[in-house]
């Protein structure tokens, strides 16, 4: 098997690693670095569970090569809420909103809101929803999640710093 | 997660030296930018190379520019995202524009890129009908030297392009739109998201001062072997005064071209009617804006 010698720069960290060269970024994650908060559902790229931000852009981390990472800056859901006292303002809307039910989809809907409030101002119900377009829930809870978004991003725009909170 | 693949990563930083690997390698490498289509080929064993040679850090090909003409060239590192985002694209190519907003998903819409969704060879490839509609050129390098097609005729077949193991496309082309011309691109799948299209219409058009259509043309996807322009269409309307008789014989004359199959997405008679109805719909589309003065 290739292996390559790579240094993963994860939610602020540096992780010299060496992997196979046909590994994914999702598993790498999960099973090098145990940052499990990052699912992986259909292994294909549709469902969204994987997403992560890389250079402050929404990918699937399932199709994504763990050797194209190197060097560029990777932050998962462990990196919104560090001390896991303080929940970034997505997350802590989607608390109090009961925007999750199983939670499986959970890190990879927060991370996509999280994109899309740090480059859509106040956005519309249409507009978070296309946005969320790349994450499936099977428990059926759209409706909360987009109410969730839609609190995050008042509170955002009020907030010291806006949307500018977490680098995306 | 493989049992397959088991391959040399090479990340070159300029294009020369991309283009020296793949003279060297042959057969033996693929270049991979999104991966977004490779991956999952990788993944399945349908595609088993000893080297991927990464175009990701290349920053020659990452340009979006326009051209002095009023062209644009989109090189063979850009994102589907970005091309979705570019003011340009928005302004004279709508359908483009619609293509790289509505496929696939955000995050593969931030690692796509269209040069791959083209060399990927799938008939559906939402951006192979507003490009082909747009006229659109390929740039295609090798350590041979450079060579300009046509988009049109690059699809020989299902999977298959005009490409050597050792070249690369580098970017795509697009002349000027004409004044007074407008562009559409519609596609339907079972879902509104994510789902690959089961038919696409690309239209572009200008209208001559007297209102005459010219430079008709049309293109359509995922209803043949490969992405088609339509001539038989093109013919029709090129001179005419548009009305509801000339759109009608526009479709059918396209539903003509096309040669689509039964599969998972749609039925091959539903896809033929569809490809009527879209294509009434991208011409008036298109007429609306070559009216409405955007060029």
């Amino acid at each position: 098997m290739t292996r390559q010698h790579i240094t993963l720069q994860v939610n602020g960290d540096a992780f010299p690693l060496t992997v196979r060269t046909d590994r994914s970024l999702a598993d790498v994650l999960r099973e090098d670095l145990r940052l499990i908060g990052t699912k992986i559902g259909c292994n294909e790229g549709d469902c969204g569970a994987c997403t992560v931000l890389v250079d402050g852009q929404t990918i699937c981390g399932c199709l994504y090569l763990a050797v194209e990472a190197d060097g560029r800056e990777i932050t998962t859901i462990e990196g919104l809420a560090p001390g896991g006292e303080e929940l970034h303002p997505v997350q802590q809307a989607f608390v109090e909103r009961g925007a999750l039910q199983c939670g499986f989809c959970t890190p990879g809907m927060v991370l996509s809101a999280v994109h899309l409030l740090a480059h859509v101002e106040a956005p519309d119900e249409a507009t978070i929803r296309h946005g969320l377009s790349g994450n499936l829930c099977r428990c059926t809870g759209y409706t909360k999640i987009v109410d969730a978004i839609q609190v995050a991003s008042e509170r955002m725009a009020t907030a010291p710093g806006g949307a500018g909170e977490v680098q995306s | 997660m493989t049992a397959h693949a088991s391959f040399e990563h090479h990340r070159p930083d300029d294009l020369a030296a991309a283009l020296g690997l793949l003279a060297e390698l042959g057969t033996a490498a693929r270049a991979i930018a999104g991966g977004t289509d490779l991956v999952p080929q990788l993944r399945a064993g349908k595609l088993v190379p000893d080297h991927l040679v990464s175009l990701n850090r290349i920053t020659e090909l990452a340009a979006l520019t326009t051209t002095p003409e009023g062209g644009l060239r989109i090189g063979a590192g850009v994102r589907i995202a970005s091309v979705a985002a570019h003011p340009a694209v928005q302004r004279h190519w709508p359908g483009l524009a619609h293509a790289c907003t509505v496929m696939a998903t955000t995050q593969v819409r931030h690692m796509g890129t269209i040069a791959g969704n083209l060399c990927n060879g799938s008939p559906c490839a939402d951006t192979s009908g507003p490009l082909l509609a747009a006229e659109a050129n390929l740039e295609i390098a090798s350590i041979r030297g450079n060579r300009s097609v046509a988009l049109d005729g690059f699809h020989r077949a299902a999977k298959d392009v005009d490409l050597s193991a050792d070249e690369l496309v580098i970017a795509i082309v697009l002349p000027p739109p004409p004044p007074r011309s407008g562009g559409s691109y519609l596609r339907i799948s079972a879902r509104s998201r994510v789902d690959m299209a089961a038919a696409g219409v690309a239209a572009r058009l200008s209208l001559a001062a007297d209102g005459t259509i010219d430079r008709p043309r049309l293109a359509i996807s995922a209803v043949a072997p490969t992405p088609l322009r339509c001539p038989d269409a093109e013919a029709l309307l090129q001179g005419q005064l548009p009305d509801e008789s000339l759109l009608a014989g526009a479709a059918s004359a396209c539903m003509a071209t096309a040669r689509p199959i039964d599969d998972v997405r749609a039925s091959a008679a539903w896809r033929r009617m569809v490809v009527g109805v879209l294509t009434r719909r991208a011409l008036t589309g298109a007429l609306a804006m070559a009216r409405g003065g955007a060029s």
